[in-house]
């Protein structure tokens, strides 16, 4: 896979990783955060861990979208689905996180018409070809995600499709860092940031970190070259006292951002004065809600929903460990009450939230498997 | 509805209720088929549904997933399959063209298998009852000789071989609904591996340690009940995974793993050392066996799991299957 | 929110300027070129895609740019320890000062 696959060329890992060693000052312990969701994944799925130093750390940042939805949101969207003339759609990243009344999946087997969609685009398809039904779509996602609902807006608003309604989850990243860097029990020496995230909002937001907070940023990509090189350029920032914004990822990442995209975003969404986040509380300007002019396609404006709010057990420490206080084994119902199976708190229930990929990727490795050679 | 994925919920399904209530103090670990002994005479017999929607995809149709998948179930469990009942749970309304296609697949798959459909039933429910069609088949068949499938023969040093490319059948199926929008030139690999188990079976027979045939819950799954049951580790090298390109596309594309998927044409097979490349060899001189590749090996740690690691040192555990595999965005 | 996949155009439709036919090794899906309505695509162009909108274009030169970079980065270490291993590290920093 072109552009895919250099980024996963074995030697040329195997070179960077030594580069890392051969960086890392042994008197010192880094810990670098990872925003993204969806660098946790990777980190996971290519093992990165096994190649850095044991006085690297990586913190799993907030940046996971379902993780952050309060359960109370989710109950939201299934209480609108319940009149039997919705048509329930989301990601199937969404499909299996319980609200109080179970997942959509278990709302499903219950009888509600739930459906999977890959694209938005794909929802309001689906509301063309079923004119009796209202197709309700239950929008997650940050800055990368938000654009591509906001034009599946405008193009209904265009097409006069009137069955088609989204309830909007979509949240922004820089409030988030604001909070863990806002948080004093917080101690992250730099950062890998979203690189999807920043193909829209560019690296310009990023630059209070470095100026105000002086904690270095790479702007990464998501293969593993591409999270190594990361490294490394934080690591020479951290080593020569430097603290900048750098795009790793400038083969898709533009410096100013997209600005089709902030104009689709600014049309169709605005701020919402606050916003909870789940393991994280009530952050201002941090969540994006439908206009006024798009009001006919706001589920919240066309449907009553419950809006109760549902708190996490005292005993789940989701906050300590999102802002890498904690590491996920550290939580007292990790692995017993809290599993992906049955979830408790905000980062079990994605799989890239970090004690579930903690839990499915890492947990049963032993120390004998880090030194494993070719096997076949 | 996790239940039915063949993953952890299946699994505990079986395990929790049915074999304590049914299936008597036996100690041994669930297989594929069940091999009976009545007074000297040697039996395997086993037992599938098939629920697939669409009824019909590129490469095949339920019809042939019911022969082959009972033909399968038998050959790894070390049989050869020679006639299988079948029973039709026909939903009203359903076309009397799309059922004499299903009975015409079937009858053709059969014949190609080399099995006899020796009797059947069908029952009729109500509208909205059965998706269409539900096929349920048991299949007996004759012990291949010289194979002894056991997972507690299974020891650290053993290979793991995979007779071909992962993921076909249940990215064709994902394809094939049409809810995704995504095209590609893939078939269902849907065959009987009969032939190449037989193969097998003749080049490295007392080496054959536990053979499965990876369907629901796909590679992943079938190998940590490997390591489950036979207490071991199971280490495998992610580069030698044969995976056709559309499958890889279609699985980054919606944040799939191949190992979760659903096969319906493949077999893994654990060989003695000794044994192993001869078996490997011999897998690919035979048709349908040229992709066959060694994969893994069996090893004391990580025990109980399913390790997979990549060229350049890094490792990571994949876990069984907890309900079907979802496309992610994140 | 992070999952976006390079692919390729390979068909544009005259009659939907904001619509392309993306290739990914041979899996095939429209996708909605708007967010890139500034600067649209055109058949050959590599594109990331995210739940079916195409999110940004990729650079081949910077691509191409970063692998070499990355590759002469292990390079350059490994030919300094080597020569430290001589002891000619010494010489050249007495020279410096």
């Amino acid at each position: 896979m072109k552009f895919v696959d250099e980024f996963r060329e074995p030697e040329v890992i195997t070179k960077i990783s030594e580069e890392i060693r051969r960086l890392a000052d042994p008197r010192r312990h880094y810990r670098i955060m990872e925003v993204c969701g969806g660098h946790t994944h990777a980190i996971y799925r290519f093992g990165l861990k096994d190649l850095l130093p044991s006085n690297i750390e990586l913190i799993h940042g907030p940046g996971c979208p379902v993780c952050v939805l309060p359960m109370g949101r989710i109950d939201d969207g299934l209480a609108i689905a319940q009149n039997p003339d919705v048509i329930f759609t989301a990601f199937g990243d969404m499909m299996r996180v319980p609200g109080t009344q179970g997942s959509p999946l278990e709302h499903k087997a219950r009888g509600m018409d739930v459906r999977i969609v890959y694209s938005p685009a794909d929802a309001l398809k689906l509301a063309q070809s079923n004119p009796d039904k209202h197709v309700l779509f239950f929008a997650i996602g940050f800055e990368t995600t938000a654009p591509s609902t906001a034009l599946t807006l405008v193009r209904a608003k265009v097409l006069g499709v009137h069955n088609f309604s989204v309830f909007s989850n979509h949240v922004t990243i820089i409030p988030a860092i604001r909070a863990i860097l806002d948080s004093p029990d917080m101690r992250i020496d730099a950062f890998i940031g979203p690189g999807h995230v920043s193909t829209v909002i560019g690296c310009r937001p990023y630059e209070w970190i470095a100026k105000n907070e002086n904690k270095p940023v790479a702007v990464s990509g998501f293969e593993p070259l591409d999270i190594l090189q990361s490294i490394v350029m934080v690591l020479r920032q951290l080593k020569s006292n430097q603290a900048r914004i750098e795009n790793q990822y400038k083969r898709v990442v533009p410096w100013e951002g997209n600005r089709a995209a902030l104009r689709a975003m600014a049309e169709v969404f605005e701020l919402r004065p606050y916003f909870e986040w789940r393991g994280l509380g009530f952050i201002s300007q941090s969540a994006l809600r439908v206009r006024a002019a798009y009001a006919e396609w706001d589920a919240e404006q066309r449907f009553d929903i419950p809006g109760v709010r549902v708190t996490d057990p005292k005993a789940a420490q989701c906050g300590e460990v999102l802002k890498g206080v904690l590491k996920p084994h550290q939580c007292k119902l990790f692995g017993k009450e809290c599993t992906p199976e049955h979830p408790i708190g905000a980062l079990m229930v994605s799989s890239e939230g970090s004690c579930a990929a903690y839990f499915n990727y890492e947990h049963r490795k032993t120390e004998m498997v880090t030194s494993i050679g070719s096997v076949a | 509805m996790a239940h039915g994925a063949g993953g952890k919920a299946s699994r505990r399904l079986v395990e929790g209720l049915f074999a304590p209530l049914l299936f008597g103090s036996s100690s041994e670990p669930l297989g594929d088929a069940a091999h009976l002994d009545f007074d000297g005479t040697k039996i395997a017999i086993t037992t599938d549904s098939f629920v697939v929607k669409p009824l019909t995809f590129p490469g095949g149709s339920i019809g042939e997933l019911a022969v082959n998948g009972t033909v399968n179930d038998l050959a790894v469990s070390g049989a050869k399959a020679e006639a299988m009942v079948v029973t039709y749970l026909l939903e009203a309304g359903l076309p009397a063209a799309v059922l004499e296609a299903e009975v015409r697949a079937m009858g053709k798959a059969a014949c190609t298998a080399g099995v006899t459909i020796a009797g059947g039933d069908t029952k009729v429910v109500e509208h909205g009852k059965a998706d269409s069609m539900y096929i349920t088949t048991t299949g007996i068949g004759r012990p291949l000789p010289g194979l002894k499938i056991d997972a507690r023969a299974v020891r650290p040093g053993d290979k793991i071989l995979l007779s071909g490319p992962i993921g076909d059948h249940g990215i064709t199926i994902l394809l094939a609904r049409g809810e995704l929008d995504l095209e590609a030139d893939l078939n269902s690999d849907t065959r009987s591996i009969l032939p190449l188990v037989e193969v097998l079976a003749h080049e490295a027979g007392p080496g054959v340690r536990w053979m499965r045939d990876p369907t629901r819950g796909g590679v992943a799954t079938s190998l940590n009940e490997l390591a489950r049951d036979s207490r071991q580790g199971v280490v495998l090298s992610e580069e030698m995974i044969p995976v056709r390109d559309a499958v890889r596309g279609a699985c980054e594309l919606l944040g799939l793993d191949p190992l979760h998927i659903a096969n319906e044409g493949q077999f893994l097979a654990v060989v003695a050392p000794e044994y192993a490349n001869a078996a490997l060899h011999a897998l690919r001189l035979a048709p349908g066996g040229e992709d066959a590749q060694m994969i893994g090996e069996v090893r004391e740690q990580p025990s109980g799991a399913v390790l997979v690691t990549t060229g350049y040192g890094g490792s990571r555990i994949v876990d069984m299957l907890v309900g079907d595999p979802l496309p992610r965005i994140c | 929110m992070c999952l976006a996949i390079p692919g390729q155009v390979v068909q544009l439709f005259p009659e939907q300027p904001n619509t392309a036919l993306i290739d990914v090794v041979g899996v095939r899906r429209k996708v909605d070129l708007g967010l890139l309505q500034d600067d649209l695509p055109v058949e050959g162009d590599w594109v990331l895609i995210h739940v079916g909108f195409a999110l940004s274009k990729i650079s081949e030169e910077d691509a191409l740019d970063q692998m070499r970079t990355l590759r002469a980065l292990g390079e350059a270490e490994s030919a300094i320890e080597e020569v430290q291993g001589y002891g000619l590290e010494n010489a050249e920093n007495k020279k410096v000062s």
